[in-house]
């Protein structure tokens, strides 16, 4: 009679790779692809992490072909690449984070943001002008959208019935799609039957941008009102308030805070916008803070063409153009960041 | 059209001094002329919108017209009337997006399915914020990237694919020296579309019924064979309409493509030369600050092409969202 000795492994642990396993892999190919590269005589961080990445998915595909078969293997592949995926997607973020702040740190100064460029050749001079252009066109723009966009949500969620409603939400969804040039061309074609052929105003940039936030805000309000349970507004009409004063003090007050989220939001995506402004608000190196009477400069538009006309002295023009980018997505970033905190401080917790 | 709406008008009926008020009897709707005035202003600004878009075909098409009839010597290049100028670029347009949409509709629908079935839960959203951060950058900040880091990056690579497949038809040499090439412009165009074709697949995948992922799983599926299953048939009509949208953004972008491309008016699928077909919103970009005469209903009309282009782009993403609507059942 014989004793079979017990095996070693457990029944459930058998067949199965180590759940360490794919790390040790991973240190196993970065060592092989350092060794590689520096023997090539080659130091160069995207290679390496490259040729790790593309043995290491060979290696823990092969291995677990052999260990669990071609179900399980595929499945570990396919893991192993959508993780992958997801790390080349951050590639470009981390690098332009790192770029922007890396060369636009050098001009981050006090000149850069209390000096215009009017006479100003080579190094030195700031982006005054710029910012009070962003501020004002933003300002004027927003002035033009939101009271339009909110109304605009009012009327679809709480008055809109039949054809009119359906034709505007169709409208708002075309006019989110409008290209941000096609929108500072209308400005241009509206505003040359005014002023003449050649006209360049900085309430015609504020209009290209109302064209593109209008449907932002409309869109997000909407979403907002349709949260507010219309319990709340039935127990207000039951309370005798008339249907104005019930949008005013019940539904408004409730989705506030996702209104000015949305708001917010919307501000951050046409902050941004060079093409519309490069049409229609043009260029220039000096002071304006006038919406209405000649060119204006905006934060975009000025990296544009501090990249797109660099002077005698190449470099400083450069770095101006860096810094200037550094304080746009600084700018998007803080407003990004400030909706966010708003939704989430805020905002009524309606399950979801 | 009525500017208010009003509950269904109920037929008043006399009533006796003496007897209770029957309660079905609704009272009397008292027209305030707060609800007048308000009402009233939310339909002005709904009008208004309607109207804006109107002026917005109008006026583009009034400023387009003298373009459609210009002559040889007033159009830019050897082109002989305004649609043989026009052609190259539309080709130009379709084709960069094209690239965009081929790098980014798989990269995204991976990084839609990490954030929603494989990274860990708590970690999830956050994840999900760092992508959107990709739509918040500039899209002029991308330019200056795109010109500053990426296309000195692959250049090299661009070389040697020009030596060691320059057979391939697509990667015939001489290589640009730049690394400015339309390839270039497609990686920085799927950057920028890649977070909202995420946002949007994210959302699809987490509407997938649990039901029928955990019955994938109980008959012993892998996770992947429970994606190929369960989420991905489901969520097929929503990829599509997210990378329709995606495709929309891409065709209108302007920046990213005016700084990245050395352009010329030329029709070519070759990827890594220095001669490259350029897109309609760049050239409008490069051009109109010093157009004057002619030259500017040229660039508008070319603009009108654009917007008609994205317009049936968007309109047919929007009609398979629809579509998909009427049959889920989920609203």
């Amino acid at each position: 009679m014989a004793i079979t000795p017990a095996p070693m492994t457990s029944a459930l642990k058998a067949g199965k790779l180590h759940r360490f396993t794919p790390l040790y892999i991973i240190l196993g190919t970065l060592a092989v692809s350092v060794a590689v590269f520096a023997m090539l005589g080659a130091v160069n961080i995207a290679g390496i992490l490259i040729v790790t990445a593309v043995l290491f998915v060979l290696v823990y595909w092969l291995l677990s072909l052999f260990v669990e078969g071609s179900r399980k293997a595929k499945d570990r592949l396919m893991t192993s690449l959508v993780v992958i995926a997801f790390l080349i997607a951050l590639v470009p973020l981390i690098s332009v984070a790192i770029t922007t702040i890396g060369n636009g740190a050098a001009r981050f100064d006090i000149d850069f943001f209390t000096m215009s460029m009017r006479n100003i050749v080579g190094e030195g001079g700031g982006a005054l002008h710029a910012i009070v252009g962003t501020l004002l066109i933003t300002l004027a723009t927003s002035i033009i959208s939101v009271p339009i966009g909110i109304l605009t949500a009012i009327y679809l969620v709480e008055y809109g019935r039949g054809k009119l409603a359906k034709w505007i939400t169709f409208l708002v969804d075309v006019m989110t799609g409008i290209p941000s040039i096609v929108a500072g061309l209308f400005a241009y074609a509206l505003l040359v039957l005014f002023f003449g052929e050649g006209v360049r105003l900085g309430i015609g940039g504020a209009m290209a941008l109302s064209v593109l936030m209008i449907p932002v805000i409309v869109r997000s309000t909407e979403e907002m009102l349709k949260l507010v349970p219309n319990e709340l507004r039935e127990a207000s009409y039951a309370l005798g308030v008339p249907k104005y004063l019930t949008i005013l003090k019940v539904v408004l007050p409730t989705s506030l805070a996702g209104i000015v989220t949305g708001v917010m939001l919307s501000v951050a995506r046409v902050i941004g916008e060079t093409a519309p402004l490069l049409i229609i608000a043009g260029f220039t190196q000096s002071m304006n803070y006038n919406l209405f009477d000649g060119r204006m400069m905006a934060l975009p538009t000025f990296v544009y063409n501090s990249y797109a006309q660099q002077g005698t002295d190449a470099q400083a023009y450069i770095d101006r153009a860096w810094t200037g980018a550094l304080a746009l997505i600084l700018i998007v970033m803080a407003l990004n960041l400030i909706a966010r905190l708003i939704a989430n401080i805020f905002s009524p917790k309606l399950g979801r | 059209m009525t500017t208010t709406t009003q509950p269904p008008a109920a037929p008043v009926q006399p009533v006796d001094p003496g007897q209770p008020k029957p309660l079905a009897t609704p009272a009397k709707v008292v027209q305030r002329p707060g609800d007048r005035i308000f009402s009233g202003s939310t339909l002005t600004a709904g009008i208004l919108i309607l109207t804006t878009l109107a002026a917005v075909a109008i006026f583009l098409v009034a400023q387009s017209l003298p373009a459609f009839v210009a002559d040889e010597s007033e159009i830019k290049g050897d082109a002989t009337n305004f649609f043989s100028y026009v052609w190259p670029l539309v080709f130009g347009t379709v084709w960069a997006a094209f690239i965009a949409l081929i790098i980014a509709v798989p990269l995204a629908i991976m990084v839609a399915l990490f954030i929603t079935h494989y990274a860990p839960r708590r970690l999830a959203q956050s994840l999900g914020y760092v992508i959107d951060l990709l739509a918040a950058v500039p899209s002029v900040v991308y330019g200056l990237w795109g010109i500053g880091v990426l296309a000195p990056a692959v250049q090299p690579v661009y070389s040697w694919l020009v030596e060691n497949m320059g057979w391939f038809p697509l990667f015939a040499g001489p290589v640009s020296g730049t690394g400015r090439t339309i390839l270039t412009v497609g990686i920085v165009l799927a950057v920028m579309i890649l977070p909202i074709i995420t946002s949007l697949s994210r959302e699809i995948f987490l509407q997938t019924p649990k039901l029928h992922e955990e019955a994938a799983l109980a008959l012993g599926a892998t996770r992947w064979e429970m994606i190929t299953i369960a989420v991905l048939p489901f969520g097929r009509p929503g990829i599509v309409s997210a990378s329709m949208l995606g495709l929309g953004r891409a065709l209108g972008e302007t920046m990213a493509v005016a700084m990245v491309l050395s352009p010329s008016l030329i029709i070519s699928l070759v990827l890594l030369q220095s001669q490259n077909p350029t897109t309609i919103a760049a050239n409008i970009a490069l051009n109109f600050p010093e157009a004057h005469g002619v030259g500017v209903n040229i660039l508008i009309a070319s603009g009108l092409i654009l917007f008609v282009i994205t317009f049936v782009v968007n309109f047919i993403s929007r009609a398979i969202v629809d579509r998909r609507k009427a049959f889920s059942g989920a609203n």
